[in-house]
């Protein structure tokens, strides 16, 4: 087991280098200045120049990229252009927030998507698996932002029960369990949670329904076993693919989501990503997707690891 | 009777104690919150970035410029009064100097005394590369915007000289810019700030500041979250009594999607917001909020190019182009009446408006006759590209209008080809002009514009000078009328002889047809019935002091 997770460890250096130089080049080559920000359009040339030179845009891209790097490997990512704050402090305030959001939203997803899933599965072909699966269809056919915005007519404006944006009375910076700040997060979440739970009620019902016409479960059917005993076999022979299914998705969420944070207001790595692009804002651009690309890297070695304890067979493969 | 007597003393306490409570009550802390359209919360440490919406919330509500603009009426056209100086003269020796006399009695939020030491400190902070306060994050939005100010001296402590690199009578106007920031509260982070050299050190200093703020406006910086909210309250001692808010708290909440401004704002959660959804405007007023818009100087144009070969080189062609478009179809159809047609870069009643002899209107006919005699019509029509973008600050609706330019355009013989980028795209292709290969061929740009000062209005589009790379001449307008005209509103120092020659220069660009004017923008803002005493003024800019909360 230690040499396999050694193993996956040293296969994530080269992703992290080859990430740390997509994201580099992606935001370079895209069109426009890089100091649309804090350079007005009727700027001098020589102002433009004098600005290029203290940004450090006047040099070679190779040098921008290797000084880049570097700063970044020391825990420096530079300073926001637009705002002149540090991109690190400003990534993990945002990806703070999206992490909260992406977790409540996971347990709801995958808690709903198991659920459905096995009941799905398990009564394949009856009116409850097609209830099941008309809720999966439909969790990952709607727009989320679409839906976002129903639920904020309904419950912000129509019934007023819920806020419709924000994250806390006070910001997130005041943040707090209690049902005054859990009240911003239950909107956002249930919007985030319905294509997750769309795909793991489909990935498990599918898992559950083949594992169940295999030859062991009859085998375990005529030893005497009893049901719920037949269906643990079967959680724990769909376990693994569901891991990596739900690892994905809470990846695709600890991403955030631009358009649900944004419809939102929610101040997490979505919004801060819209904030970036739109301000053509560099350094908070290439920060922000680096440690976002981190992150799934990250949980993908995570995943992986679990999955080889949970079943013997991949880390001996 | 005893007992009588003392349930009439019990009551007359009871509600003495009630009257004593009602003041309480009625002085409970009153705040305003704002949903803004900006995406992050506008810089605060003095020169806010994101345009003149930056200016609107972080500039003009914890700082002071020398000059100020009027922004009481919603009437009048806004014009510049005196500020943190209550006056100023060129020297009449040399044009190039400037003598502001600053107000006395004014303190920075943090005590410290405004002073001409302080205007120095604040020109050199983005003028001057060798000051320890010069930083280049605020050199782009301010030195664009005051393009001639070279330095400041101290004359005396109330007294200050600035100078010009050429005789410039928009000083006054282009000051408004220039926001006073408290240079002992600054020194007091440089010298408690940790860095490898001075430069680090200052950056830091700036970076502290940010956070905790202080100028001479009326409102004071009290609670900062980055890219969620602003606190401001009220600056009790403010220097102009009149000013002085009357509500006690602002909260400014960044929220870019307009369906969510507008979800906020019914739901409670805000009590302002700006540009509210416009396809819920019929819900908004039917609840009972209050809608505000006014004109705007804005300009929704295209520009043309002028370069040889370019079809807009003949003036029939230009005038057709403005003639042919129904502006009030657009803004009753398209726009829901969220925005003024335009009939040059100001409408009249603006100082500089002047006398245009070409009208622009909506007159289908002459357009047809113009084209005609230009050898264009039904069989032979005039292809025109346009290179646009599918949104972006202050482009309104640019996709859907330019649609709609060239459905009516295409009934005045013209073939209108468009050629939409991305909007940051288009913004620096700008700067390059009609010449450059990012034009992609096209013989005009749509890019909208602010109109609050002469230079941003009228120079840095039709004077040669200001040509690319210089400046947005995008179209390489040269005209020596033109040139002549802003010389002379640059060099007329008597405000009333500035303005009129401003009239004249506007005037000669419409009669040019030297845009194809179309639209003003409205700053529509939604707010609840309990806002009270705003005043939207034609600006891009809004006074925060008379408004107050009923309960």
């Amino acid at each position: 087991m230690f040499t396999y997770i050694a193993r996956r460890i040293v296969y994530v250096i080269p992703i992290v280098i080859s990430v740390a130089l997509v994201c580099f080049l992606l935001v370079h080559i895209t069109p426009g200045d890089p100091l649309v920000a804090v350079l007005p359009a009727d700027a001098s040339q020589e102002l433009a120049q004098q600005l290029r030179t203290a940004y450090g845009f006047d040099r070679p891209l190779p040098v921008q990229f290797g000084l880049w790097l570097w700063r970044a490997v020391h825990g420096d990512l530079g300073s926001s252009i637009a705002t002149g704050r540090p991109v690190l402090s400003e990534v993990m305030r945002a990806v703070g927030n999206t992490v909260t959001l992406a977790i409540f939203a996971a347990m709801i997803g995958f808690t709903l998507g198991l659920l459905f899933g096995l009941i799905a599965g398990y009564f394949r072909d009856s009116w409850i698996d097609k209830l099941a699966t008309s809720f999966a269809i439909a969790g990952v056919s709607v727009p989320h932002y679409w839906l976002g915005m129903v639920l904020v007519i309904i419950f912000s404006v129509q019934l007023n029960w819920l806020p419709a944006v924000g994250a806390g009375p006070g910001g997130s910076g005041a943040w707090a369990w209690d049902w005054d700040h859990l009240r911003y997060l239950i909107l956002p979440a249930v919007t985030s949670s319905v294509i997750p739970m769309g795909i793991v009620t489909r990935t498990v019902r599918a898992l559950t329904g083949d594992i169940l016409s295999q030859d062991f479960v009859e085998a375990l059917r005529a030893k005497g076993l009893r049901e719920t005993n037949v269906f643990r076999h079967v959680i724990k022979n769909a376990a693994p693919t569901a891991l990596a299914v739900m690892g994905l998705q809470l990846g695709y969420m600890l991403g955030g989501s631009i358009l649900i944070e944004t419809v939102f207001s929610w101040p997490g790595s979505g919004l801060l990503l819209n904030s970036a692009i739109f301000q053509r804002d560099l350094p908070l651009l290439q920060g922000t997707i680096l440690v976002l690309a981190l992150f799934f890297v990250l949980l993908n070695l995570l995943v992986d690891i679990a999955q080889a304890a949970i079943d013997p067979r991949i880390k001996r493969g | 009777m005893r007992t009588e007597k003392t349930r009439t003393m019990a009551l007359a306490a009871a509600l003495a104690i009630a009257l004593a409570g009602l003041p309480r009550a009625a002085g409970a802390e009153t705040v305003l919150r704002i949903g803004m359209t900006a995406a992050d919360i506008p810089r605060t440490l003095g020169q806010p970035d994101q345009g003149f919406e930056g200016n609107r919330f972080t500039g003009l509500t914890m700082y002071d410029a020398l000059t100020m603009w009027d922004l009481s009426s919603s009437d009048k056209a806004s014009v510049v009064i005196p500020g943190l100086a209550t006056e100023w003269k060129v020297d009449d020796a040399d044009k190039k100097k400037w003598i502001f006399k600053l107000r006395p009695g004014v303190t920075f939020h943090d005590g410290s005394p405004f002073n001409a030491d302080a205007v120095v400190w604040n020109v050199d902070k983005v003028l001057k590369q060798d000051a320890p306060q010069f930083d280049p994050s605020q050199v782009g939005v301010t030195a664009s915007r005051m393009p001639t100010l070279a330095s400041a001296r101290k004359v005396d402590d109330m007294t200050v000289e600035l100078t010009t690199k050429e005789p410039d009578s928009f000083l006054p106007i282009n000051l408004t810019n220039l926001f006073m920031a408290s240079p002992a509260k600054w020194q007091k982070f440089y010298d408690t700030s940790e860095g490898a050299d001075a430069k680090a050190k200052s950056q830091a200093a700036w970076a502290a500041f940010a956070k905790d703020a202080s100028g001479t406006g009326p409102w004071k910086m009290t609670k900062f979250t980055p890219r969620e909210r602003l606190e401001l309250a009220k600056n009790a001692a403010y220097w102009e009594k009149a000013r002085v808010p009357k509500v006690d708290k602002m909260v400014l909440l960044p929220m870019p999607e307009a369906n969510a401004r507008t979800a906020a704002l019914l739901s409670g959660q805000v009590d302002w917001v700006e540009a509210p959804a416009p396809d819920a405007l019929p819900e908004i007023k039917q609840r009972g909020f209050v809608l505000y818009s006014n004109e705007e100087p804005h300009v929704w144009p295209w520009q043309f190019s002028r370069i040889e070969g370019s079809p807009w080189n003949d003036i029939r062609v230009r005038k057709a182009a403005n003639l042919c478009v129904d502006r009030e179809g657009l803004r009753d159809g398209l726009l829901a009446g969220l925005m003024v047609p335009a009939t040059g870069t100001f409408e009249p009643g603006h100082p500089w408006r002047g006398n245009p002899t070409f009208q622009i209107k909506y007159d289908k006919p002459a357009a047809q006759k113009l084209m005609q005699e230009a050898g264009y019509g039904p069989n032979k029509k005039l292809t025109v590209k346009i290179q646009t973008s599918a949104s972006g600050s202050g482009q309104m609706l640019p996709l859907p209008m330019n649609e709609y330019l060239q459905q009516a355009l295409a009934e005045c013989y013209f073939d209108v080809q468009l050629d939409v980028i991305e909007w940051n795209t288009l913004f620096t292709n700008w700067r390059r002009g009609a010449k450059d290969p990012t034009a992609n061929g096209s013989n005009a740009t749509n890019v909208t514009y602010a109109a609050m000062d002469p230079f941003f209005a009228l120079v840095r589009f039709l004077q040669s000078s200001m040509a690319p790379p210089v400046s947005n001449n995008w179209g390489y307008i040269n005209n020596p009328k033109f040139d002549e005209l802003v010389t002379k509103a640059r060099q007329s120092f008597d405000p009333a002889a500035r303005d009129a020659a401003l009239a004249e220069l506007h005037a000669a660009s419409v009669d040019d047809a030297a845009f194809l004017y179309v639209a003003h923008d409205v700053a529509p803002r939604a707010m609840s019935p309990k806002v009270k005493g705003f005043v939207q003024p034609k600006s891009w800019f809004v006074d925060f002091s008379p408004v107050s909360m009923t309960q």
